[in-house]
């Protein structure tokens, strides 16, 4: 069997969205800067994209939204306007979590080597960030306070509303990566009082390549890339039409198969949760209130996520794992080190998402190989060998 | 993943001499849970000769795959011989490691170290203990 569980790494495309963007790709294949009458079918889809997308946001106007590349330029691109035009006025200090994406946290160490001053809040043992410590971090020359909607690792959802109501009373520019939750949990950025919002494409069954950055008509925008005037001047670059048309096709689909999906994905995880939690020193990571719908990161004691990942992929599941040794790094996720996780519990880390194309059938084959594999490389380890005897002290 | 080589997904999957020896002439250990990576070797010795040798090993892939590999070379080998295998002769074996895994077989080299000073120990064979030196990983010491 096989089992494709790393929809936080990023979807398969959708055959509406396929559908929807073929045409644009073959047949009007124009560019929307043109101005014979063939390249208007790609204008004209575009500016209906922009529209569904605002509309999928509960934005107020369409020309809130600027296409990107995809989430790590949006994220790029609302971090560093925002800081120009903090600057300006004199306000050189941001606001943000320790769990953030690279994509958010190199953006501020950079804005750091240019003199910011940056305040990364602590997501405690549940990986939510309290309201009071982000009221608490606010100066009078905070220029922005940039916490993302929902954790890619972990999963856990913040809360966007109360923060976004806490900028708005403060007059603070808020932004939000909403890579991991659009179009798996209900957005509004009016209703959130959110500024600024960061999505990504792959991260709902659209194509690789594509995003969107949502920015509040009264909030300047300055430009990450200089060319021509696309995007009304904010974002240079001829638009990838098909991309951006099947965005918008991928997240309306999302949004409107919402309450369906998440109720079969929340049962799927929840049986993950509980199936796996069987597993003698096994710790689910990140609070299970505040949570989307897809994600499931636990560690389990005494193994490796590396060897883990590498057992389950030979069982036809992929996964992803913190470990250092996944990372690429000597340390395993800054995200389950801001958990206050030991390395020792982090580096056996394993994160399962799943989507809505899942199935019950293929939660069963996850239920069944996990606690073999751990198990077989419990055997194999030292560790677990001494954790057994008691000549090291279990941490969970 | 095609990280690694055929040669070191058989010795992750199919790893062998996996286990303990309860009357082990030598045990080595090297490596913390801290880093990711523990070894520890066993080793039967007589007259001079490893007759047996078993791991076990809490770690990446390639952290098992080298120590399989290693058990494998040093199994039938002197004791002296034993001491001779680099980490190289080990990433060799295996049809090469990525870069940032060559620390793995610097470990596997280290373990069969351990374990033969282990042996020395036991049996108050005289050694140069400079050669039995084991260099501390530098970021899990901080
Ligand atoms: C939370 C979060 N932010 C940003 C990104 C980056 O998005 P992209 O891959 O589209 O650049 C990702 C995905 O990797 C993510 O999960």
């Amino acid at each position: 069997m096989f089992v494709y569980a790393d929809n936080a790494a990023t979807t398969s495309v959708s055959k509406t969205a396929l559908d929807a963007m073929l045409p644009y790709l073959t047949e009007y294949y124009g560019n929307p800067s043109s101005l014979y009458a063939f390249a208007q079918k790609a204008t004209e889809a575009v500016t209906e994209a922009r529209a569904t997308v605002a509309a999928c946001l509960g934005a107020a106007s369409p020309r809130e939204i600027y296409f990107t590349s995809g989430g790590s330029e949006a994220d790029n691109q609302a971090i560093m306007s925002a800081a120009r035009l903090g600057a300006r006025k004199g306000k050189k200090h941001l606001i943000s979590t320790k769990f953030e994406h690279h994509a958010v946290l190199h953006t501020l160490k950079r804005l750091e080597k240019e003199g910011y001053e940056v305040t990364l809040l602590d997501v405690h043992e549940d990986g939510v960030v309290r309201l009071e410590d982000v009221a608490a971090a606010i100066r009078e020359d905070t220029c922005l306070v940039t916490i993302m909607f929902a954790n890619n690792e972990i999963g856990t959802v913040q809360p966007i509303a109360e923060i976004g109501a806490l900028c708005r009373e403060k007059g603070i520019p808020f932004h939000t990566d909403a890579v991991q939750a659009a179009g798996h949990m209900p957005i509004d950025v009016e209703k959130m009082n959110i500024d600024m919002l960061s999505i990504s494409g792959h991260k709902f069954h659209a194509p690789k390549g594509v995003g969107a950055l949502y920015c509040r008509k009264n909030i300047p925008l300055f430009n990450l890339i200089e060319g021509g005037g696309q995007e009304r001047g904010k974002r240079a670059g001829t638009e990838n039409v098909a991309g951006i048309v099947a965005m918008a096709a991928a997240l309306k689909e999302s949004v409107d198969n919402m309450e369906e999906d998440s109720k079969k994905m929340i049962a799927m995880r929840d049986k993950l949760f509980a199936e796996l939690s069987k597993i003698p020193h096994s710790k689910i990571n990140g609070s299970l209130e505040h949570h989307v719908p897809g994600t499931v990161n636990m560690c389990f004691e005494g193994i490796e996520g590396e060897s883990l990942l590498l057992m389950l992929d030979a069982n036809g599941i992929c996964a992803s794992s913190g470990s250092a040794c996944t990372s690429g790094s000597l340390d395993p996720s800054h995200v389950l080190l801001s958990l206050g996780l030991p390395h020792e519990v982090a580096h056996g880390s394993l994160r399962l998402s799943i989507g809505e194309y899942n199935t019950m059938e293929e939660i069963d084959h996850i239920c069944q190989v996990v606690p073999q594999v751990v198990d077989y490389l419990r055997n194999m380890s030292p560790v677990w060998d001494e954790l057994e005897k008691g000549q090291r002290p279990h941490l969970i | 993943m095609a990280l690694y080589s055929d040669k070191v997904m058989d010795h992750f999957q199919n790893p062998r001499n996996v286990g303990k020896i309860d009357d082990a002439d030598g045990i080595g250990e090297v490596g913390n849970a801290k880093c990711g990576d523990i070894m520890r070797m066993y080793i039967k010795v007589k007259d001079g000769i490893i007759t047996d040798c078993k791991f076990n090993t809490f770690g990446c892939g390639s952290a098992i795959a080298t120590s399989s590999m290693a058990t494998e070379l040093i199994k039938g080998k002197s004791v002296e011989d034993a001491l001779k295998l680099s980490n190289q002769a080990v990433v060799e074996a295996l049809d090469g490691l990525p870069a940032h895994k060559i620390h793995c077989s610097v470990l596997a080299e280290e373990a069969v170290r351990a374990a033969v000073k282990d042996y020395y120990d036991k049996n108050g064979i005289a050694y140069n203990a400079e050669e039995f030196q084991i260099h501390d990983c530098e970021h899990c010491s901080e």
